[in-house]
């Protein structure tokens, strides 16, 4: 029989992945941007067992609104992506060192 | 028979597996464009265990306007940029144990605190679901949540405007009109009166 515990336990081991993702490629953006996709579906996932299992319709709405700001961060931060390429040629995060941060 | 392995299981174990594997494909994987076809993946196998959990409008949402747009947008990204990639893989062996050992404890950490607050003890059933998932969204997104709703438009509106704007090239070959100049023309720009004799014939 299928519990609450089984998706939250999926979704716990899709966020670890992308934490995971995000620590062995820390020189390509593109990586690290599909890391954290990974880890905004295993929020969603967390938020639609959620919704079910407390018979709530709202937790599904939040996934909604988490599905359109994802996909607004992904446009922009490819945007940002592609400029970036066209300038320096290199998606490398060790290159992107001009604000000394 | 509350220890037989229901068909449920089996679809959710199969496609929570696939999710996992593609999900390790894409941290590992040495080529983005694979990367980014295990993130299709690992999405596709996501929605269709929402689907399990009665989550139809979204399921379908994740793959439409994800796997439909965000995804090959980031396909788009990957093979237009001509990028070193062996360059960019040196160090993933020397973060590999870190990042393993990040992971796993996190991963523990998670598991305890669900499995410690008795999640396990609620079994997922099936019974009338009270009317169709997209009207329910709908009823809450159109009453309740409308004021968000607009602003998640224009959240929307915002990076198309951001990303066009980032990326958008103003050659100086192009040849482009200039609004305001044709707004602001006037009549002796444009006519010039000549006076000459009328010609036989």
């Amino acid at each position: 029989m299928l519990t609450l515990a089984h998706f939250l336990t999926f979704g716990a081991i899709l966020f670890s992945i992308g934490v995971a993702g995000i620590f062995l490629n820390r020189k390509n953006i593109i990586i690290l941007l599909m890391s954290i996709e990974l880890m905004l579906l295993a929020v969603n996932m967390n938020f639609v067992a959620f919704s079910r299992f407390l018979d709530s319709m709202d937790g599904q709405v939040f996934v909604f609104f988490i599905l359109t700001v994802a996909a607004a961060e992904a446009a922009i931060g490819l945007a940002i992506l592609v400029v970036l390429f066209r300038n320096r040629q290199s998606i490398n995060v060790e290159d992107i060192e001009e604000l000394k941060g | 028979m509350p220890n037989a392995i229901s068909i449920i299981e089996i679809v959710f174990y199969m496609f929570s597996g696939v999710a996992t594997l593609a999900a390790l494909g894409v941290v590992s994987s040495r080529n983005p464009v694979y990367s980014v076809l295990f993130l299709v993946l690992t999405f596709f196998s996501t929605a269709c265990i929402w689907l399990l959990l009665e989550a139809e409008f979204l399921a379908i949402t994740l793959v439409l306007v994800y796997v439909g747009a965000v995804m090959v947008l980031f396909l788009f990204v990957v093979m237009m940029l001509d990028i070193n990639l062996a360059k960019l893989r040196s160090g993933f062996a020397s973060y590999l144990p870190v990042g393993i050992l990040v992971a796993i404890a996190m991963a523990a950490q998670l598991f305890i605190l669900i499995w410690a607050r008795g999640a396990g003890s609620q079994v997922l059933e099936y019974g009338d679901s009270g009317g169709s998932n997209t009207q329910l969204l709908g009823e809450l997104l159109y009453t309740e949540y409308l004021y968000p709703f607009e602003i998640a438009g224009f959240v929307l509106l915002v990076a198309i405007v951001a990303a066009i704007s980032l990326t958008h090239r103003r050659r100086p070959e192009t040849k482009y009109q200039d609004p305001s100049r044709q707004v602001r023309v006037t009549r002796d720009e444009r006519v010039r009166l000549v006076k000459m004799d009328a010609e036989e014939d």
